[in-house]
């Protein structure tokens, strides 16, 4: 059925809210990462239960996306209209009869549940230990992103809706660029500007792309909104397109993310039918077409000039700028690109105002922010915070801390283009500005922590591999450089460093980031500045007395048997080469130059009698 | 236009809004090194990819460096080319370079020639700084025509743009990611396996040694020096212009009487001329031109001596095979007429003579190892040099190439006139079959025989003539991309010739993939142009149908243009081929 104005999407809606409905919802956590820890098989339990005990009118289930508790998936929550809720976490299925038979009143025993954490800034004010606040996130893991109908019961389309029936273009923009909204995909670029820029172009063809080319190490927010809420992005972009005057969008996806390039198609399918996109969009007159196209996952074309180089078939690798796609982009065309975490900021900002959006976050930065809780992080997932919280607040409070009660090392802002930031700079409160003047960046929001079994020197030699890898090969310092960089790092944890290295290190390092080409060149280096801002010592140790402090480098580390060993004999047992050898009950001895330095016996070792020196 | 106004190492300069930090240093003669830009004015070409970095130049107020050949000027820009964070940077631009390429200089095809080498000489680089893991490829020498040492490739990507944007062949793009990332076919196929053209345009791109052609000095060298062998020469008109460069003499000097003393001297037996064969392809083409005329049909007729273009066709146009005129080109009609009517004529065993040419091209490599141009096991052209090849062959016998007397060519095949003499620019082949049409629809010796507009470097050029009383209508391109334009507009009926004529390289044979490389300078293009013309003019017979020894040629062996035997010995057909 066809909604062709905003009354009628106002009347749709309010029929939707006042439908029928079960007095307890079920939602059942379908994001890549719940089906991945077996999130089907509950499912199957919950539907199995319910078709057995005729249970049809209790329980309304609903298959959503992440509830960004990664950690504990599979993750179900029972909730109702009064706002009653449990959240059940590592739900088996056999644990699913308890849990119905318990519903609302109170948690079944036996199991995990955990307290919500978040609060819905657009409806509802923070109780205590909400600390998120969910605008990106809204939808995701609330409603069944493959039903259109849910995500126009909350509100969904009318912003779009708004914009095109009683709006002009440049008072989009006015809105957009009063509420500071800043590129969440990297830079921080206001998405105000950016939008001006391609208005300010000559009218004739205009392009939006959503970048849903996610490809940080460790960070998942965008395939967990394009998983959970895909018609958020849909109307960000044709709001966006409305904007600019652009009648055409694309969606840049990785093929890597098949479970949102399915419910992306299948949102663009439903919202074509209901007149959301397409020709006369609420009677209008402004027409509006998303098409998606794969990406092969190339890092790179994260990079706005490489991703629309890579939608035009050619390959993917940046251009100079300028000319900057607004001006110039697909097709030669004034073009503007977007992220997927940007887009999911949209409609909210034009449902209640720039400021609204500005009350969140700090002054510069204005909202939220999505961050990927990732490494030795005990709740592993995903956590939406104003602007300006603190480092300490979201790794302890809404991480948990670090896992194992380890102590906290360092923590990975930006991905491979960010910088490490140490306990010195746990109460920073963060926003662009701030992680920028402490060598880091806010990047895509990934967050990877680190404890003092990390050695830093290995760390940064894993980004610098990773963009080495990564990297087109189109410029100079990205390629030969970048590859000579990974050399001298693969020299120093392998014991071969000296001073004149870590100095040649130093200054590659310089030379890459004042000549590379693109974003992903001229960051390169910054892993490994910022290891050595942070922790020259580490990378002294390894330089001059060739010795990696975490015990992380194999070529710098030797495992010994203690006087604690009691003979058992597991650790030979367990060792993969035969280096270990002795008698029953008697001390061990480790063959020095037959072991690989695995680490195998000092994992099996029970009464900790292996040392690692 | 408006005008923007900058300081550059504190000189103020007024330049076109629009126009980079290059182009406004070069207004100042302040040098910038470049290595990936390449510019070919008189082509309005221009490959500005900014891979290399080397130009990188310090602007004021801006955070990173900045490279020179892409930024464009803004009011008020401050630069500085020469402080010591942008020479820092270059140097060691250059040192990462040098990292991953090969130190044999002293070896290398390119000594001398390489661009990299003279920055590196340029910045006084003598101690690096970086080493570790080269790249190695599989050395390609797959065809008979280019030579591909992908270690020694710097990514500057201006064999792709002359492969992928001037001549929109398409074989060549960036191959593999990262530190493996290289230019070559996709999937790293071997050049004879792709649709390669062999005109060697990325060859006078490249500008290191990664891209070169198939040397076959040594062959003529043991030719020469093979008792029981005679060998004949042939030099195409395109070399005679070119060949002084390579011994410091101006570009435009036409060097034929130095450069047929000095095939003497490496021990010639004789010196014959492409030009003899040129005049003899307007006999044949030109005939078959007034034939598809005056029958109307078949129209347009496309000219066929240029063998990158041949290939092009088969494979980008399979379907159009039937359009190009059915002559051979002037090197390969050389080749049979010297294995049958000279042989005849001097008794010599054809598989005892050994023909070498001396061309400005690569694709004529390929064209001369084509199997339909070999009959009874004999190939028509044993031996193709070009133009850089032979001048090496007179430097490593020590002859003074500047110093020398001027020779005549031998006879009977060494008689050409200027009308084959313009064969090597691009025009001169239609101008030099209009002069012969002209005279032979008319029957008049026609004295007006300069046709001007089909003269210059632009890449398209049409002209409509009156030709014996026939408007005729033609139309002259050189560089495949303007070729395609044209075919696809005459696909589709949008453009309607007479006859067109189609030269692989812009500008025709004078900028040929076997010429002393220009390094993107086309004035020395424009005075091989003009050197040509020049040398049309120095010609006392001027049309082809008027060379003496073409006509006794008929008279004593073929019997007319056309006939059965000149079927047999001087036409050929084309064969479809794949797209990829």
């Amino acid at each position: 059925m066809r909604i062709d104005s905003p009354a009628a999407l106002a009347e749709y809606a309010a029929a939707l809210k006042a439908r029928k409905h079960a007095p307890v919802k079920l939602l059942v956590s379908m994001g890549t990462c719940g089906i991945a820890a077996g999130t089907g098989e509950v499912l199957k339990a919950i539907n199995d239960y319910i078709a057995e005990h005729k249970l049809d009118g209790a329980f309304d289930v609903i298959e959503v996306g992440c509830m960004g508790l990664c950690y504990a998936e599979p993750v179900i929550m029972l909730t109702d209209d009064k706002g009653k809720r449990i959240i059940y976490g590592d739900v088996t299925p056999h644990q699913i009869p308890a849990i119905m038979q318990a519903g609302l009143e109170a948690p079944a025993t036996g199991t995990h549940t955990i307290d919500r954490c978040w609060y819905y800034p657009e409806d509802e004010s923070p109780a205590e230990g909400e600390l998120q606040a969910r605008i990106v996130l809204r939808n995701t893991g609330r409603i069944n992103p493959e039903d259109i109908d849910q995500y126009v019961a909350e509100g969904g389309y009318s912003a779009l809706a708004k914009v095109v029936t009683s709006m002009k273009p440049q008072e989009v923009i006015d809105v957009i660029s009063a509420s500071n909204l800043r590129g969440r995909g990297g830079a921080g670029f206001p998405t105000g500007k950016k939008w001006s820029f391609a208005a300010a172009q000559p009218e004739g063809e205009k392009f939006i792309i959503c970048n849903a080319d996610e490809g940080d190490p460790g960070a998942f927010m965008d395939r967990a909104v394009l998983e959970g809420d895909p018609n958020a992005v849909l109307e960000a972009m044709a709001i966006g397109g409305y904007a600019i005057g652009a009648h055409n969008g694309v969606i840049y996806i990785r093929a890597e993310y098949p479970l949102a390039v399915k419910r992306l198609e299948n949102a663009i399918a439903q919202a074509e039918e209901k007149g959301f996109l397409g020709k006369n969009i609420f009677g209008s007159g402004f027409d509006f077409k998303l098409e998606i196209k794969f990406g092969a996952g190339a890092f790179v074309c994260g990079e706005e000039t490489a991703l629309i180089h890579s939608i035009e078939g050619q390959r993917g690798e940046p251009t100079f700028k300028p000319p900057f796609p607004a001006i110039q982009g697909l097709w030669k065309r004034p073009t503007v690109v977007n992220n997927v975490e940007t887009y999911a900021c949209i409609a909210a900002i034009i449902r209640k105002g720039a400021d609204w959006f500005k009350g969140l976050g700090t002054a510069g930065s204005p909202g939220t922010k999505v961050f990927a809780l990732a490494g030795k992080i005990s709740k592993v997932g995903l956590a939406e915070v104003p602007m300006g919280m603190t480092l300490r607040q979201i790794i302890y409070e809404i991480g948990g801390g670090i896992k194992d009660g380890r102590e906290f090392k360092a923590v990975q802002t930006g991905g491979p283009s960010g910088g490490c930031i140490t306990k010195k700079n746990l109460d920073l409160q963060i926003d662009y500005e701030a992680l920028k003047s402490i060598g880091s960046m806010m990047g895509s929001g990934g967050m990877i922590v680190m404890d003092e079994d990390d050695c830093m020197v290995n760390i940064a030699k894993f980004f610098l591999d990773f963009t080495a890898d990564e990297s087109c090969g189109k410029c100079t310092p990205c390629r030969v450089g970048n590859r000579r960089m990974l050399e001298l790092l693969n020299k120093i944890t392998s014991g071969e460093g000296n001073m004149e290295i870590l100095e040649k290190l130093k200054t590659l390092s310089a030379t890459i980031k004042d000549t590379a080409l693109c974003g992903l060149g001229q960051t390169a280096p910054n892993p490994v500045l910022s290891t050595l801002a942070n922790f020259e010592d580490e990378y002294l140790a390894h330089v001059k007395d060739h010795r990696c402090p975490a015990g992380v480098c194999a070529n710098l580390i030797q495992f010994n048997v203690t006087d604690k060993c009691v003979g058992c004999g597991l650790c030979a047992k367990r060792c993969p080469v035969g280096a270990i050898s002795g008698e029953k009950k008697m001390k061990h001895v480790i063959n020095q130059a037959k072991c690989i330095k695995c680490g195998a016996c000092f994992g099996a070792c029970k009464f900790h009698a292996i040392a690692k020196i | 236009m408006s005008t923007v106004n900058l300081t550059i190492n504190n000189k103020p300069v007024a330049v076109e809004a629009g126009s980079t930090i290059l182009e406004a240093a070069e207004k100042l003669d302040i040098k910038i090194p470049t290595l990936c830009h390449f510019k070919m004015d008189a082509f309005h070409v221009e490959h500005r990819c900014g891979s290399c970095r080397i130009c990188v130049v310090e602007v004021e107020k801006r955070p990173n460096l900045a490279p020179a050949c892409c930024t464009p000027v803004m009011e008020g820009m401050v630069v500085h080319t020469n402080t010591l964070r942008a020479i820092n940077a270059r140097r060691a631009i250059l040192d990462l370079l040098l990292s991953d390429h090969p130190k044999d200089c002293l070896t290398c095809p390119k000594s001398l020639n390489c661009e990299l080498q003279k920055i590196a000489e340029e910045l006084g680089v003598h101690n690096l700084q970086y080493s570790g893991e080269q790249s190695t490829y599989e050395l390609d020498e797959s065809s008979a025509a280019i030579r591909r040492d992908l270690d020694k490739c710097i990514m500057c990507r201006r064999c792709e743009n002359a492969c992928n944007n001037i001549q929109t062949v398409g074989v060549l793009s960036g191959v593999g990611r990262g530190f493996n990332a290289v230019v070559a076919p996709a999937g790293l196929k071997k050049l004879a396996d792709t649709q390669c053209v062999f005109c060697g345009q990325c060859v006078q791109a490249c500008p290191v040694g990664a891209l070169t052609e198939i040397n076959y000095k040594y062959d003529v060298w043991r030719a020469l020096n093979d008792k029981s062998k005679t060998v004949v020469f042939q030099t195409a008109p395109a070399v005679r212009v070119a060949i002084g460069e390579a011994f410091g003499m101006e570009p435009g000097s036409i060097s034929t009487g130095k450069m047929v003393t000095a095939l003497k001297m490496l021990g010639a037996d004789k010196v014959f001329d492409t030009n003899f064969s040129a005049d003899l392809t307007i006999m044949e083409e030109g005939t078959e031109l007034i034939e598809r005329i005056k029958k109307n049909e078949n129209l347009p007729i496309l000219t066929s001596c240029c063998p990158g273009w041949v290939k092009f066709l088969e494979h980008q146009f399979p379907e159009l095979t039937y359009m190009p005129s059915t002559a051979k080109s002037p090197q390969q009609m050389f080749g049979a007429i010297a294995k049958s009517y000279y042989c005849e004529k001097t008794g010599i065993k054809p598989e005892d003579l050994i023909v070498v040419s001396v061309m400005p091209c690569l694709a004529k490599k390929y064209e001369a190892a084509r199997p339909e141009f070999t009959r009874d096991g004999v190939r028509d052209v044993d031996i193709v040099l070009t133009t850089r090849e032979l001048a090496e062959m007179f430097h490593e016998a020590g002859i003074q190439f500047d110093k020398l007397e001027d020779s005549e060519y031998d006879s009977p095949l060494g008689e050409g006139t200027g009308a084959a003499t313009i064969f090597g620019t691009s025009g001169g082949v239609l101008e030099a079959a209009l002069r012969t049409a002209a005279d032979i629809l008319s029957g008049k010796d026609v004295q007006e025989i300069d046709y001007t507009p089909v003269r210059g470097l632009e890449g398209i050029k049409e002209a409509e003539v009156d030709v014996g009383g026939i408007k005729l209508k033609a139309a002259i391109c050189s560089g495949l991309g303007n070729a395609r334009k044209l075919l696809e507009k005459i696909k589709a009926g949008e453009a309607k010739y007479h006859a067109i004529e189609i030269m692989a390289c812009p500008g025709g044979c004078i900028d040929g993939g076997g010429q002393p490389y220009h390094h993107g300078n086309t004035e020395i293009i424009r005075k091989r142009m003009e050197a040509l013309y020049q040398d049309d003019l120095n010609h006392p017979i001027r049309k082809s149908h008027q060379n003496k020894s073409i006509q006794k040629l008929y008279e004593e062996y073929l019997g007319e243009p056309g006939s059965h035997l000149a079927h047999k010995l001087l036409h050929t057909s084309y064969t479809a081929r794949k797209k990829f």
